[in-house]
């Protein structure tokens, strides 16, 4: 007969809540979770509520009207007829050229002036280092304005290249047009032009793709494609065999030559700039607006790039050079070959917050006129219709859509460089 | 991130609780300060001086208003707004007043909620160009690169003229007066425009006004004025009879130099209901009796403000052309003090 019975059933107490440890931090965050939706609750209602008794009720109608305003810089067909949702278009696709043109620039500067300030020779590595604390010290906004202040102020204005003797000329073989108003480069013209795919019909995101471009894309993605078969090719050869093959001349022909014969059949010429009336016409125009953001923030995120370079590398070990170098490598090899790919896994994730760092940046663009999201939508648009709340609003979610693509595809890449761990 | 989230609504809530707070009159009052709203900067207008003080012709509303509402004219904090700051800036309370050359249009108004309370200088938009370049119409500036303002209702015109008239531009964007000149000087644009008194005060503080010419064409009626936000009536009516009394004094002959005299009694009854020695005009305002008086006494009437800031006498030198006193073919009209 057993006299063993069933351990005291613990009722629940609510008291147990604040006073049993195994659920007092579960209470402590429901609590301030319930605080926190009641405060943003409040807050949400509040604004709304006074933007109502102001008579103005949130409404994202405006989007369809017409904007009457025009655009300098534009990469889609636009103008003033057309409704604010396009010109807010508009300004992001010259947000995205900015962001995308400074993140390539800031890559490839910050990679060179990292591993040079690692120079044993003295000269080099101080100079970058003046330059990197030159310029992540002076607030970028004072480095687009000063860039953009020095090309208004000593490049020669368009009427100067006019007359007999013009106090101005153009560069390169009459080819590059240098003005305060911005930088004139020949463009690429095809005389038998593929023409365009319009996408989404007559909407205000109406979106025209060049096939000639497409084209171009798809050839170089093959050739670069057949190329790579080509090594990994070499590659089996040299392990079977242990003689690698020659295939430099066969992977520049299969890279290059197919691009060219494209480009001769699309009959590829120049359009050259030339002086016709107030300005130059012709030729890709690169406003000083688009030069001075584009160089400000490419040299100020450089310099953060370099450091964060300059990081990765210091953290591999040093044995790591030796052992190399005792193997017979030369420093180029080492850095390419050892260094370098150990560094990336280190270098990649802070450099995402530097490209994230200069996308945002970009928004300072009104400071030079540039038109972009931050200037149109935000800027022109609200201050045409108005609506402060919404516009803003609109212009965040893209900002933070914006940000969230380039660190999703930045944290795949990272993914497949890191390190695999057993 | 839950931090940033609640400050950014904060921000928000506060803009918007700012804005419905009612009584901007009781406010200006208690708080002993007129928060006004003003230009970053166009001499003439409004600008800082030597010493810091900022006068002009905008600035002289501001501070008769102040002097109307507390009986002192420097009881002023002036908020410089660009174009594109202005309206936030009044929307949300920032500021309780806005006189900054702003053009009275009718979306202003009735869409964005404020209330223009009359109009203090009649303008249109003009455009300046270097005399080298040879133009002489606006006409002929098809192609040409042009300067402006961005946020501004001359962005609008400068685009429908140049559609009207089927020409071309290239507009370049600048945020403040200073950055338009710098440009325009620079001949990073070909000609740059706004307001054409705007213009001409621009001009008359470059090294050489005379190698710049404004050309002819005006493109659009811009009456510009003070406002304040919609639905404080009472606020509303300060301002207006507050720059209405600026007019009509000059209208019945109240200057400066006489104001004494006539403040102690004439038989004028409509300058002794304006100057308060008869009736109780400044009561029903929920000002002092002699508030008109006070408002005059700082820079005399409309037409001395006008004579010192912008007028033919000073660099800038603006005729007084539309707005004159109706009595002299002008548009300036104070509806009658009764």
């Amino acid at each position: 007969m057993s006299i063993l019975t069933d351990p005291p059933k613990e009722s629940f107490r609510l008291s147990m809540l604040i006073y049993d440890t195994r659920f007092r931090s579960a209470t402590i965050q429901v609590v301030a979770l319930i605080g926190f939706l009641i405060l943003g609750g409040w807050l949400i209602s509040n604004t709304a509520q006074n933007l109502v008794e102001l008579g103005k009720e949130p409404s994202f109608g405006f989007l369809n009207e017409p904007a009457g305003y025009d655009i300098n810089q534009r990469l889609l067909e636009y103008d003033n007829q057309n409704t604010h949702l396009r010109a807010a278009l508009i300004g992001l696709l010259n947000t995205l050229l900015v962001a995308v043109m400074g993140c390539v620039t800031a890559s490839v500067l910050g990679v060179v002036i990292g591993v040079l300030r690692l120079s044993p020779n003295w000269l080099i590595s101080r100079i970058m280092t003046v330059y990197v604390e030159m310029f992540r010290n002076v607030p970028v906004l004072l480095w687009i304005v000063f860039i953009n202040a020095i090309m208004i102020e000593t490049m020669p204005a368009p009427r100067d290249f006019r007359g007999e003797t013009p106090e101005a000329t153009m560069k390169l073989m009459d080819t590059v047009a240098i003005t305060n108003r911005g930088v004139y480069v020949p463009e690429p013209l095809f005389t038998n032009s593929l023409g365009d795919v319009h996408l989404f019909g007559n909407s205000s995101l109406r979106f025209d793709v060049s096939l000639d471009l497409l084209a171009l894309l798809l050839v170089l993605g093959a050739s670069l494609f057949a190329s790579a078969k080509i090594r990994s090719n070499a590659d089996k050869t040299q392990e079977a065999t242990g003689v690698r093959p020659t295939t430099w001349h066969i992977r520049t022909a299969v890279v290059v030559l197919p691009s060219v014969l494209l480009l001769m059949f699309l009959g590829l010429h120049w359009g050259y700039p030339a002086l016709k009336g107030f300005n130059f016409q012709g030729g890709t125009y690169m406003r000083n607006s688009l030069i001075a953001l584009w160089l400000a923030l490419s040299l100020y995120t450089a310099a953060f790039i370099a450091e964060i370079v300059r990081g990765g590398i210091l953290a591999i070990s040093k044995g790591q050079t030796e052992a190399a170098s005792a193997l017979g490598m030369r420093s180029n090899r080492i850095m390419n070959l050892v260094i370098l790919p150990q560094a990336l896994r280190i270098i990649i994730p802070p450099m995402i917050s530097q490209f994230l760092n200069l996308t945002k940046n970009s928004s300072l663009a009104i400071a030079v006129g540039y038109m972009d999201l931050t200037g149109t939508l935000m800027g022109i648009t609200m201050n045409q219709t108005g609506r402060e709340l919404e516009t803003v609003l609109l212009g965040m979610l893209v900002y933070l859509t914006i940000s969230l693509i380039i660190s999703g595809v930045m944290n795949l890449y990272n993914k497949r460089v890191k390190l695999v761990e057993r | 991130m839950n931090k940033s989230v609640f400050f950014g609504a904060l921000t928000v809530a506060g803009l918007a609780a700012g804005a419905s707070a009612a009584g901007t009159l009781d406010d200006v009052k208690a708080r002993d300060k007129l928060n006004c709203g003003v230009t970053t900067g166009l001499v003439g207008f409004a600008a800082p001086n030597a010493n810091g003080e900022w006068e002009g012709f905008d600035v002289a509303v501001c501070r008769a208003v102040a002097a109307a509402v507390l009986g002192d004219s420097t009881k002023i904090e002036f908020v410089p707004t660009t174009g594109k700051t202005r309206f936030t800036a009044l929307a949300s309370g920032e500021i309780d007043l806005l006189a900054r050359n702003t053009t009275w249009t009718f979306s202003r108004d009735v869409d964005l909620k404020f209330t223009f309370v009359g109009v203090n200088y009649y303008d249109g938009q003009g455009f300046i160009v270097p005399k080298e370049l040879g133009v002489s119409s606006a006409k002929e500036l098809d192609g040409a690169t042009v300067c402006i303002q961005t946020g501004t209702t001359t962005e609008l015109n400068l685009a429908d003229f140049f559609r009207t008239n089927n020409i071309s531009y290239e507009p370049v964007p600048i945020e403040t007066n200073a950055e338009g000149q710098q440009q325009f000087l620079a001949g990073a644009c070909d000609t740059y425009t706004t307001d054409a008194s705007g213009l001409a005060a621009t001009r008359a503080t470059f090294d050489d006004p005379s190698a710049y010419v404004i050309l002819p064409e005006i493109i659009s009626k811009e009456p510009l004025g003070p406002l304040v936000r919609h639905g404080d009536d009472e606020w509303g009516d300060v301002v207006r009879w507050t720059l209405n009394a600026l007019i009509a004094a000059e209208e019945l002959g109240v200057t400066s130099a006489n104001l004494a005299e006539m403040a102690s009694g004439t038989n004028n009854p409509e300058i002794n209901r304006l100057l308060g020695t008869e009736g109780n005009l400044g009561e029903m305002l929920g000002l002092d009796a002699d508030w008109a008086a006070k408002a005059l006494a700082v820079g005399g009437n409309y037409g001395e403000v006008f004579a010192k800031n912008i007028g033919e006498n000073t660099p800038i030198g603006l005729a007084r052309g539309l707005n004159a006193q109706w009595t002299d073919g002008g548009l300036m009209y104070a509806p009658p003090f009764r």
